[in-house]
């Protein structure tokens, strides 16, 4: 485990494979909610805190729970019912004791449940830093690094998504492709120009 | 009810992909290749038919308040098992689409066929949605994929179309599928609008 590992994560989990752009997790909530720009951060600061969260959660389940005894088929039923406990445990919790903090992103945590981002960070980390069962050193932080930086990937596309849909508003184009089939579009020109980003070498 | 009417809207007029706007993710990360999107197509339709068919069977047995983690359970059930089963009869598959099967679990079409259809209608008629909205969305799969390997890498299905044609690489990476999709979803708004 060195810094540069760390660095290499880094890059590809921002910029190189952002979460959004090129591995198209969470793209109904991306295309959904990045009309504005406050609910836009609203739901990547929630999306940033269960990621990360889930990602500490599922490597424990994972790591002590589901190889000691062999059940390591049984991944994705554990992993997407553990995440949902916690995104309900969280809103629980919010909700009575952090009231203005609930207005703000509260309604947007029943939906991490089903966001494919939460879960596909949790099955990418069991894929990447274990090998044939056994985890590799420093894979707990990795893991926790890992889900830090698709959080981030996260809510950088939703900004600047967010920030150029507001202008769009004003725009005029054809009735046809108003909404929708433009942010796709849109999304297209922004995943090619972080493509940009695929010569980077350390 | 009719069970013909329930199979065939999914295809055109309720096309999950199209017009519902649903379970876009495995779309657009697997749509690189023909043979990587029927794959994709037949563990989603494999999927669905089998979660729309045990959900309406169980509906009156689950209360209400916890519904939406029993029908998680019944779709991980079915997803793990189409993960086992293409893992070993076809790991080349297995190994192209990636995490994107697992992922299924989370996909918002099944859950919201579950949600808005088979946990309200009898069997019948939810083994006829999920598998009419099971073929709309491998034809739409199929659809985009073949766009993007014709584009992509000038094939189909692997065979070279057109000898000679320099093909752009660009519709084989991500920034084609996000092309690719809002261009169809474009399309179709077109061919709604004209019929009003």
């Amino acid at each position: 485990m060195n810094v540069g590992q760390f660095l290499a994560i880094f890059i590809s989990s921002v910029f190189v494979s952002n979460v959004i752009l090129s591995r198209f997790l969470g793209l109904c909530s991306f295309i959904a909610i990045s009309k504005e720009t406050r609910p836009a951060l609203a739901m990547s600061s929630a999306v940033l805190f269960v990621i990360t969260m889930s990602s500490a959660i599922t490597w424990v389940i994972y790591r002590y729970l589901l190889i000691p005894f062999d059940l390591a088929y049984l991944r994705t039923i554990s992993f997407i019912l553990v995440i949902a406990a916690f995104v309900q445990l969280v809103e629980m919790v919010i909700r009575k004791f952090m009231p203005a903090l609930y207005r703000v992103f509260g309604i947007y945590l029943p939906l991490i449940t089903v966001n494919c981002a939460v879960l596909g960070v949790a099955v990418l980390n069991s894929d990447m830093f274990f090998s044939k069962g056994r985890p590799l050193p420093g894979s707990f932080q990795l893991s926790i690094f890992q889900g830090i930086c698709v959080g981030i990937g996260y809510a950088l596309a939703m900004l600047l998504m967010s920030a150029i849909r507001e202008r769009l508003e004003y725009s005029r184009v054809p009735e046809s492709v108003r909404e929708f089939p433009l942010a796709f579009v849109t999304a297209s020109l922004m995943s090619l120009s972080f493509m940009g980003f695929n010569g980077f070498k350390f | 009810m009719k069970l013909p009417a329930e199979f065939l809207k999914g295809i055109i007029r309720q096309n999950p992909i199209f017009v519902l706007a649903l379970g876009l993710c495995p779309v657009l990360a697997v749509s690189t290749s023909v043979s990587n999107a029927l794959g994709m197509g037949a563990a989603a339709t494999f999927v669905l038919v089998g979660s729309n068919c045990i959900i309406s069977l169980i509906k009156n047995v689950v209360p209400d308040k916890i519904r939406i983690p029993c029908f998680i359970v019944v779709i991980a059930t079915f997803v793990t098992i189409a993960e086992l089963v293409m893992r070993a009869y076809s790991p080349a598959l297995n190994r192209a689409l990636g995490i994107y099967v697992p992922l299924i679990v989370v996909n918002c079409m099944v859950l919201g066929r579950a949600e808005a259809f088979a946990s309200r209608r009898p069997f019948l008629g939810s083994l006829a949605d999920g598998l009419g909205m099971g073929a709309g969305f491998t034809l739409g799969l199929a659809l985009i994929s073949s766009i993007r390997e014709l584009l992509g890498a000038g094939e189909l299905l692997g065979y070279t179309l057109f000898p000679g044609f320099k093909p752009a690489l660009m519709m084989a990476l991500p920034p084609g599928a996000l092309l690719v999709i809002g261009m169809m979803l474009g399309f179709f708004n077109l061919l709604k609008g004209r019929k009003e």
